[in-house]
């Protein structure tokens, strides 16, 4: 249960965006998670109502993009889908591979809500 | 990662940086990792090992697996050879604390509350209530969980993971997350596999294998002093490695923390957000 933590990791990261761009709030936050993150998608989804309480992205929609693990071995060189506690080579079954997908907990992008009236730039 | 000037967007991942959105709204591309602030402290307490020349170990596993036991024995084994410090993480006591300072060994006890892990902000907080000057190894043993201590960088060198022969040779394959962070797996309490058919070593490791981590398995019991020579060996030969690190300016990770991010941005599955000829992004440089 260090979701929680990893909310408020999160809700740190997304107000300093806001403050950066001069923004009000945040409308949308979105984050890629893989499994071997060691991050439950449910658990963070209700952990972050209560790190986002009172800030400036409490009423944000999160929005958790699963990542699927895949492996690139490397003494075959092909890249295939794996389970996360199997992460052999679905090719030639090696287990000298390579996670390129599956590990990351990665803040992609916020939406960002503005005072101002300016349109973005086209 | 560098979150100001945009030089993380990458072919692969530039999609993500441009989507359609509401007229008064700014889509931001952060691409950073979640727990940056954590990695940020936990470079700055690496920096402090360095600095020091000292060789930083985080033990992890399962309460009750043996950590403390095998820190004894350690600390027992080396005493005339190294300086020791040992930092403890649990929800509550200082009882591990004082089985590490009855051995004569400086210990500092980090009392988690209801905190499932360490982090790298907590071993900061204890690391100034050290004396680190002198310290050859320091063991930081987290708290007993296979789960969430696996997510926390703390600035250590290595991770080390115990799996005691009264657990399940299936472990690794039960909490992978945690098993792909070893630097080494130590199988412990090895005298008990005598009376127990259910736990074969050849099969934890090849648990491990499967988890793609190429990390040395060493068989040991703490207690009956048997197999401590290939870890107390393992220790010196890092020791020694770290030494000459330090002496290039050169610092060491564990194995798979934070290496993953530059490889993803090439992979990205995600499509691009359908719909919206029209696309706005302010990047994070802007």
């Amino acid at each position: 249960m260090h979701e929680l933590a990893v909310a408020q990791a999160l809700v740190e990261q997304v107000d300093a965006v806001i403050r950066q761009h001069g923004a009000t709030h945040a409308s949308l936050i979105r984050v890629r998670i893989g499994p071997l993150a060691g991050v439950v998608p449910e658990l963070l989804a209700s952990a972050f109502p209560l790190a986002a309480a009172g800030s400036r992205m409490e009423h944000a929609e999160l929005d958790l993009v699963a990542a699927p693990v895949r492996v690139r071995c490397q003494t075959c060189g092909v890249e295939t889908e794996a389970a996360m506690n199997s992460l052999i080579c679905g090719a030639c079954g090696d287990w000298h591979t390579q996670v390129i997908s599956g590990d990351e907990l990665l803040l992609e992008s916020i939406e960002l809500e503005t005072t101002s009236s300016l349109p973005p730039e086209s | 990662m560098c979150d100001t000037c945009g030089c993380n967007l990458t072919p692969g991942n530039k999609h993500l940086a441009f989507k359609p959105v509401a007229k008064g709204a700014t889509a931001v591309s952060v691409l950073k990792g979640l727990l940056a602030k954590n990695d940020d402290q936990a470079t700055h307490n690496r920096e402090h090992f360095d600095r020091r020349g000292i060789l930083a170990i985080n033990l992890m596993s399962s309460p009750g697996s043996g950590k403390t036991a095998l820190l004894e024995a350690t600390l027992t084994a080396l005493k005339d050879e190294f300086t020791c410090a040992v930092i403890e993480g649990d929800l509550e006591t200082e009882n591990d604390a004082e089985r590490i300072r009855a051995k004569g060994v400086q210990a500092h006890q980090i009392v988690t509350g209801t905190a499932c892990h360490l982090d790298a902000h907590l071993v900061h907080d204890a690391l100034h209530h050290m004396k680190l000057d002198g310290v050859d190894i320091l063991f930081i043993e987290n708290v007993g969980n296979l789960v969430c201590p696996a997510s926390f960088d703390l600035g250590q060198h290595f991770n080390v993971t115990l799996l005691s022969v009264t657990e399940g040779d299936d472990k690794p394959a039960k909490y992978p997350v945690m098993f792909r962070a070893a630097d080494a797996m130590l199988l412990t309490k090895t005298d008990l596999l005598a009376v127990l058919d259910d736990f074969d070593p050849d099969k934890a490791e090849a648990h491990l294998r499967n988890l793609a981590n190429p990390a040395p398995v060493m068989q040991l019991s703490a207690r009956k002093d048997l197999g401590m020579d290939a870890w107390l060996g393992w220790l010196r030969e890092q020791l020694a490695a770290q030494r000459a690190r330090v002496a290039l300016g050169q610092s060491r990770r564990p194995a798979i923390q934070s290496d993953g991010v530059k490889y993803h941005s090439a992979t990205s599955p995600t499509p691009p957000s359908p719909g919206g000829a029209q696309s706005h992004a302010t990047r994070a440089s802007s």
